[in-house]
């Protein structure tokens, strides 16, 4: 049906002017004084030291890996937690069986050494 | 709230459960053992193997045999215990236990013996037996995806080989590439459908197709994006760049593995998707399966000809392979599909396994501390070297071009046949005309093993692990091939209930 699409054209010519328009009420409304810090990138308040394509060390990214592994455990306890009554003894099994094979995984990373910074 | 999971979900995966307990295991133990036994954890690891395969047996195919059932459902219609998924998890079960046989040697000599090994092989095996048990495309999707992350690491293994790393990265980034296309697929089919279940999609599906002359045009698109996942998987042609890459570098044991069991499992998801969830799109997705297996098989059996690396040339026979086997698919009018193509597709795939993991034994066995032995010249003149190995290899040569008292002819003979029943007849040539290509390869091989110089003179050390595979491959070979009987009435069996009927009545 031809007529459903009206709304989404309506929204295209609506992004279409809106976006130019704020941009351009904002350029002609805000204060404008650049200085050289407020032009550098943000890299959470320290200054950069080099630029983002120099490597660095390979430990970063176990660190990372590690870290992305035991994050995505907080995202499964997280809904446990809140339903826990809910999920009663069943629940704390299931759980309890997901964190036996994460500890299995705690051991083998520790007793391998990804642990620390040589 | 709904009731959660009963005794009997955990006594029905129990076979995975004890796979994934023996897997952990080996991760510990592993620690503590010291580098000259690692042999060990390719011990616990056999044996992990062998209680699973008891416990399918006794937890499972006997408890549904006596009480008569064709199949059972498992934690709330996610999975199916019939008899398909039973045939699957022991063909999984054999091609890892000989593929585990195969390894223990050939990592000492690459100087890569670790515990993970075994414990990723035990890791892909509960991700393919979730895959072919799997009724649910959320759990299948799981499976795949461990099988799939396991197979990775495992290709990449020979740390130190750029040949290896290299693998393990086209793999990596081609193979997340098409689990995001197949999720894509099947989220559509979610959407149109409103189930994850694949019984309940292909209901709804039946009954939307019902009386209309087209199909929808996004089933179409949903169809389309999940076979071509599918297709990826299975290493069929428009989507089989990957697999020469990854099979010449992976180690040459892995190698092996990957080219029988995950390619069971990438089947029995196709299976699985193609015959239970997508059933009433069969008109739309017959032509396209008759022009990928035609794709396939020219494709891989012109580049086969001209390979002089082993693992190349078999990584494209294997190839060649799923043609054939897609073919099976074809068979049948555009309604329902013929159960004798199915079967053949079984067949092929148990037969495969065994002369398949007995070429790569083989050629595993080539691999010795100076020498990387997967070039033709390596093989050259190995009767003189090995003379029990290299007719066993002819043995193995011969089951994969299809010589009739050997297992590989009855794979091809009820494709063949159901493509004749089935009115194909330009296929069933064009098929038969391939075959005969591949015999051209498949000799080259042999000539090189009976009628050249070897490079080296020495003999061939074999293992007593790689003896044992060797023996197992080659029996099964021979046996499959002379007195096929109970193994197509084991196909049969498998196939009992293959018709949706009994399935649909089951998950309701």
């Amino acid at each position: 049906m031809p007529q459903n699409y009206v709304p989404i054209f309506i929204f295209v010519a609506l992004i279409g002017v809106l976006i130019p328009v704020t941009l351009l009420a904002a350029k002609l409304v805000r204060p404008d004084n650049p200085n050289k810090t407020k032009l550098m990138p943000y890299e959470c308040g320290i200054d950069p030291v080099d630029h983002a394509r120099g490597r660095y060390t390979v430990r970063f990214y176990i660190v990372a890996i590690l870290f992305v592994v035991f994050d995505v455990e907080t995202i499964f306890l997280f809904p446990w937690a809140v339903k826990f009554k809910a999920l009663g003894v069943f629940g704390l099994i299931e759980i309890l069986i997901f964190l036996v094979i994460l500890i299995v995984g705690y051991i083998w990373i520790w007793k391998k050494g990804a642990l620390e910074w040589v | 709230m709904a009731q959660y999971f009963t005794l009997s979900d955990y006594s029905m995966s129990l076979p995975i459960i004890l796979l994934t307990l023996f897997a952990l295991d080996i991760l510990l133990i592993d620690l503590w053992i010291p580098i000259d036994r690692k042999w060990f954890n390719a011990v616990t690891a056999f044996v992990g193997v062998l209680v699973s395969a008891a416990a399918v047996y006794l937890r499972i195919q006997r408890p549904l045999d006596a009480a008569g059932l064709p199949a059972q459902t498992a934690f709330m219609n996610a999975m199916l215990l019939d008899h398909f998924a039973i045939y699957f998890w022991y063909l999984f079960l054999a091609g890892a236990a000989i593929a585990i046989l195969m390894s223990v040697r050939y990592l000492e000599i690459e100087h890569e013996h670790h515990g993970e090994f075994y414990a990723l092989i035990l890791f892909s095996v509960v991700g393919m037996m979730c895959m072919a048990a799997g009724i649910d495309i959320v759990l299948i999707f799981i499976g795949l995806e461990l099988m799939a992350i396991s197979t990775y690491v495992l290709v990449g293994f020979l740390r130190t080989d750029r040949r290896s790393n290299e693998a393990a990265l086209k793999y990596l980034l081609l193979g997340a590439f098409s689990s995001g296309i197949f999720a894509y697929g099947l989220s559509l089919f979610y959407g149109l459908t409103g189930s994850t279940n694949l019984v309940v999609i292909q209901n709804r599906l039946a009954r939307e197709m019902a009386g209309q002359a087209h199909a929808n045009p996004i089933a179409v698109i949903a169809l389309l994006t999940t076979a071509t996942g599918l297709f990826f998987k299975i290493a069929a042609v428009p989507f089989h760049q990957w697999a020469p890459d990854a099979y010449e570098g992976a180690p040459t044991s892995m190698t092996g593995f990957m080219s029988v069991a995950v390619k069971a499992a990438a089947w029995a998801m196709l299976l699985r998707i193609l015959i239970w969830g997508l059933a009433p799109l069969r008109p739309v997705y017959v032509p396209l399966l008759v022009f990928v297996s035609i794709a396939t098989m020219t494709g891989a059996n012109l580049a086969a000809l001209t390979q002089n690396n082993l693992k190349r040339l078999l990584a494209y026979s294997s190839i060649a392979h799923v043609g054939y086997m897609l073919l099976g698919l074809v068979a049948g009018d555009a309604h329902s599909p013929m159960a004798d193509g199915i079967k053949g597709i079984l067949i092929y795939l148990l037969v495969y396994t065994f002369m398949n993991l007995g070429a790569f034994a083989v050629i595993t066995s080539l691999r010795q501390r100076e020498v990387i032995g997967d070039e033709l010249d390596d093989i050259a003149g190995l009767y003189s070297r090995a003379p029990t190995e290299a007719v066993l290899m002819l043995i193995f040569l011969l089951s994969l071009a299809g010589i009739p008292p050997l297992a590989g002819f009855y794979g091809k003979y009820f494709i063949f046949l159901s493509l004749i029943e089935s009115k194909h007849y330009v296929l069933a040539s064009l098929a038969v005309l391939y075959a005969v290509f591949g015999l051209y390869y498949y000799m080259k091989i042999a000539n090189a093993m009976f009628m050249r110089e070897a490079l080296d003179k020495t003999r061939l050390p074999i293992s007593l692990g790689m003896r044992t595979a060797l023996w197992i491959s080659a029996f099964a070979t021979l046996v499959i091939g002379i007195y096929p009987e109970p193994f197509i009435r084991a196909v049969n069996w498998s196939l009992g209930i293959a018709q949706v009927g009994p399935v649909a009545s089951l998950v309701r």
